[in-house]
Order: structure tokens, then C-alpha cells, then sequence
């Protein structure tokens, strides 16, 4: 067993000291990236700008609740980049070191409420939520868009009794896509990326929630060269364009 | 008596070794990272209180509902001849290779509210499955009833058809036969077929959590629970997980002599 794990250890030192003498010039390899589930398809449209730039990298993605990505990291996943869909989330993997200070704020998000297509149940407001016989569907408290709605909802003096608290913000407005569900508290590109799916009832400024999504590159990364040149290109005039494209406002 | 084999080769055993590791130490990192001290505080907060409950009931219900449905379904599969015998057969055996989360999708789709029966049991009986713990139910019973429905149609092919025959030359009529001597002879089928349908329900999360949501106390069992406060709370995710762990155990140990004959 011990032989093993220092045959391991070995081949560990040996694939890291070989591999950035040959990522130094320009990124390249396998670039994971964790992500808030809300970050799907702007990230998978950066991607494929990002892969124009640089043929050589192959972009892989895990989206879900930054919740859970973060746990995920500490407990030593393999990512090399870290975009969480709250400040929190990001601060714990630098609480535990695994992901290197300081987070980069890259955008922000508001949230909306997501309806049935065409709001059969005529719903306007957050307060309209709470009407008997409604079937609300929130992301699970733990994750920062449950988070969020809560707060918002606080902000409104709205109580609503969801039939469920879903794990991320995808699944939450599945539930509505889908017909389960009449209404969902999520994020405004979560409505837009639906492409019709759903409608949105926006939510007053007042009562809204402002998200700020931050991007950090993982310590153990075992490609620091393209993750780096990823939160760079996040943040570069063109990854922005794409991301005010899904609706996401300057961070 | 049969003569001692040689030493066995240490290749084999090495690899053998590998394979015991690889199934013991998942359990010792669940062990050794366990919050002993708190383990009371964490066990009797109201989110794992509920999950507990809420486990207990929706796999008690699912195996219930498993045996009233799969009894049936066992004795016709094992006892009668019809064209699509095989075919029925292969669809009761299906859910145990699906993918749980396939199965979720697919239960929406035929019982959410827009689902194929799912929108006439709304409108004509106003039943809704999802987000209910009826739907949990469900959820846990589709994908658990298979093993019931095996293990006992093992059971009845494998019973001796003179008793029955007896039973009937004697006079008692068919379903006498099959309450006085049938049911008793293949008693150890039925519980061994329960425990299982019964330890696969409780630990069913992917359908469950597609079909049925989570909500807590409502459908939010164990393995819910786990994957829920595994984001942000890993010590409530670990306390949750050794119970698991210990129902396992107890399935097993009082499962073992049927299992594990010495």
C-alpha cells in the first residue's frame, strides 16, 4: 500500500514538473471549470470563443450550486477554475485554501420570478406567490440562489410555502418548464436562457436582490496557465459581451 | 474431505486485497471523519428528524406497496403462460439496470401534472404526485419493486407442486391453497424480497428527487437530506450518512443466514 502511494506521489511530482514547461507560452490541455449552474450556457458560449483563441485547450465544465462545487473543491476536486454564483461560496474555498485569493468579481445577476409560458396564473408580484392552491418551487436554502430568493422574499413581507426547494437554480426552473411547478424564484438569464420556455415577471428594485458572481483559480490546479488565461478571458471585453448577451450586468 | 489448495497465487491475492481496501475505506474516511461529539446535537435536529421520518415511512409504504402490487405480479409471472411472459418480465427487471434519474424523468412524464396519466388524475380525481409524499412513495416503489418481485417468483418456481396439489385433492379451494400452504412455504422468499425492496427504497435519491422534489418533512428523505446539507453543513451530512450506514448493517447482519450460509 505505502509502495503504491509513493509510486503515486511520484507520478504526481513527475506529471507536475512536466507540465508547465510546456503550458508556459500559451494555455493548453484540459481546463476544468466549476460552476454556478445559473453560469451554464453564458459559459458554454464562452467556451467556444475561448477554444477559437486557443485550440489547444479543452474546456470541461461541472455546473451546480456553487454550494455544492465549493464543498466539492475542499474535499479536492479536480478543477482548475472556481465561478461561484455568491461571494460566500468563493470566500469558503479560500477560508480552506484550496482556491487562490483574491476572488474576481466577473458579473452580477438579478433575480425574477419564472412562470408557466404566457402566465396562465396571471402572477405580478412576489406577493402574488403566496395565493392558495399555487405550486412555488425555490432552490434549496443551502444554495446561494435560495439564499437570495429568501432575501428578497424577507425584503417583500412575503411567506410562501414551497411545494419543494430544489438543488440549484436549473432545477428549480425545470420544475416550471416542465408544468410541475407554477412559479419559481431564479436568476433573470435562467428565465432568458429558457428561450421562451418560461416566461418572467420581473421583480422590483426594491424588493430585488443583487448577485455578485466572483471567479477564482484553484490552488491545486494542474493547469494554472489556462485557468488564469480563462478568468482573464471572462473578464476581457469579449467574455463580457457574451455574458451581457445572457443578461448578465457588469460586475 | 477435499485436500488444502495450494498457496494461492499473490497476484490474486494482492488484487483481492485491493478490492477489500477499495470497499473498507470509504467507510473508514465516513468513520474517522465523523463528528462523535456532536453526533446527538446533529441527529436530533428537526431537518434529520423529519428526513428519518419521512424515510421510514415512504420505504415502509414502498415495500407495502410492493408487496400488494408484486406478489401478484410474481405468481403470474412464475405460474402462468402468456404470449410477452418474457417481455413482461423484462420490464419488471428493467427499473433495476435504469438509471435512477431516467426513472424520475420518466414518472414525471407520466404522472406529473402534465404527464400522460398524470393530467386525468389531476383533472378527474384532482391527485397530484409530485412534490407529495405519495410521489416519494412512488418514486422509491419503482425502482425497488423489482427486487421483491424476483426473489419471489425465485421462490414460488422453485416450490414443490405436490403441496399444492395436495392441498387440492383434499378439497381446500385456490386461494386456501395458496393463504394455508403457498404463502407459508415461501415465507423466506417474501421477507429476504421485502428487506431488499425495503434497503433499496431507503436509499433511493435520483428519482425521488426529480419526481418528487424535496421539501423537508414532505419529500425530503435521508438521502435527500444528505445531499442537501453535504453543501454546507458536511458534519449533519456525516451524521446522516452513519445512520444509513447502521440500517445497512442491521439489514445485513439479520439478512446474513440466508445470504451467507456458514
Amino acid at each position: 500500500m505505502k509502495r503504491a502511494l509513493v509510486a503515486l506521489a511520484a507520478l504526481a511530482v513527475l506529471i507536475a514538473t512536466v507540465q508547465p514547461a510546456s503550458a508556459q507560452q500559451k494555455p493548453s490541455g484540459e481546463l476544468t471549470v466549476f460552476a454556478a449552474a445559473s453560469l451554464t450556457e453564458s459559459f458554454d458560449a464562452m467556451a467556444k470563443q475561448f477554444q477559437k483563441k486557443y485550440p489547444d485547450v479543452d474546456v470541461k465544465f461541472s455546473y451546480d450550486a456553487s454550494s455544492n462545487l465549493a464543498t466539492q473543491i475542499n474535499q479536492g476536486a479536480p478543477a482548475d477554475v472556481f465561478a461561484s454564483a455568491d461571494v460566500d461560496n468563493l470566500q469558503k474555498t479560500i477560508d480552506a485554501g484550496t482556491v487562490t485569493p483574491p476572488p474576481v468579481a466577473f458579473a452580477k445577476n438579478r433575480l425574477e420570478i419564472a412562470v408557466e409560458k404566457g402566465n396562465p396564473k396571471k402572477i405580478k408580484s412576489l406577493a402574488d406567490l403566496k395565493k392558495s392552491g399555487l405550486l412555488v418551487v425555490l432552490c434549496a436554502d443551502q444554495v446561494p440562489c435560495g439564499k437570495y430568493a429568501a432575501e428578497s422574499l424577507a425584503k417583500a413581507g412575503v411567506t410562501v410555502s414551497p411545494a419543494s426547494k430544489e438543488e440549484n437554480a436549473k432545477a428549480t426552473l425545470s420544475k416550471v418548464s416542465i408544468g410541475e411547478a407554477d412559479a419559481s424564484i431564479v436568476y433573470v438569464t435562467d428565465v432568458k436562457a429558457a428561450k421562451g420556455a418560461t416566461s418572467g415577471v420581473k421583480i422590483p428594485d426594491k424588493v430585488n436582490v443583487i448577485a455578485s458572481y466572483p471567479i477564482g483559480v484553484v490552488k491545486a490546479s494542474q493547469n494554472a496557465t489556462g485557468a488564469k488565461a480563462w478568468v482573464k478571458f471572462v473578464r476581457s471585453k469579449e467574455g463580457q459581451a457574451i455574458l451581457r448577451k445572457f443578461g448578465f450586468l457588469p460586475p | 474431505m477435499r485436500r488444502r489448495e495450494r498457496r494461492p497465487p499473490v497476484v490474486v491475492v494482492f488484487l483481492a486485497a485491493l478490492a477489500v481496501a477499495f470497499f473498507l475505506l470509504p467507510l473508514v474516511g465516513l468513520l474517522q471523519r465523523a463528528p462523535w461529539s456532536e453526533l446527538i446535537d446533529d441527529l436530533t435536529d428537526p431537518v434529520v428528524r423529519d428526513a428519518l421520518r419521512l424515510s421510514l415511512v415512504c420505504s415502509i409504504a414502498a415495500t407495502a406497496l410492493a408487496f400488494v402490487l408484486g406478489l401478484p405480479l410474481a405468481w403470474v409471472l412464475a405460474r402462468t403462460e402468456f404470449p410477452g411472459r418474457h417481455l413482461v418480465r423484462a420490464l419488471v427487471l428493467l427499473p433495476m439496470v435504469l438509471p435512477p434519474v431516467v426513472g424520475g424523468v420518466a414518472l414525471l412524464l407520466a404522472f406529473g401534472r402534465r404527464g400522460l396519466v398524470g393530467q386525468y388524475l389531476d383533472d378527474w380525481f384532482g391527485i397530484r404526485l409530485p412534490f407529495t409524499t405519495w410521489g416519494a412513495i412512488l418514486a422509491e416503489a419503482f425502482v425497488a419493486m423489482p427486487f421483491f418481485v424476483i426473489v419471489v417468483e425465485a421462490g414460488l418456481r422453485s416450490l414443490d407442486r405436490r403441496y399444492e396439489e395436495a392441498a387440492a385433492t383434499l378439497g381446500a379451494r385456490r386461494f386456501t391453497t395458496f393463504r394455508r400452504v403457498v404463502l407459508p412455504l415461501i415465507a423466506p422468499s417474501l421477507v429476504a424480497g421485502a428487506a431488499l425492496t425495503w434497503a433499496r427504497a431507503l436509499g433511493e435519491f435520483g428519482a425521488t428527487i426529480l419526481f418528487a422534489g424535496n421539501l423537508q418533512g414532505e419529500t425530503q428523505t435521508m438521502p435527500l437530506a444528505i445531499f442537501v446539507e453535504l453543501q454546507t453543513n458536511l458534519g449533519g451530512a456525516i451524521a446522516l450518512s452513519l445512520v444509513l450506514l447502521a440500517v445497512s448493517i442491521v439489514v445485513l447482519v439479520s439478512l446474513r443466514d440466508r445470504w451467507f450460509p456458514a
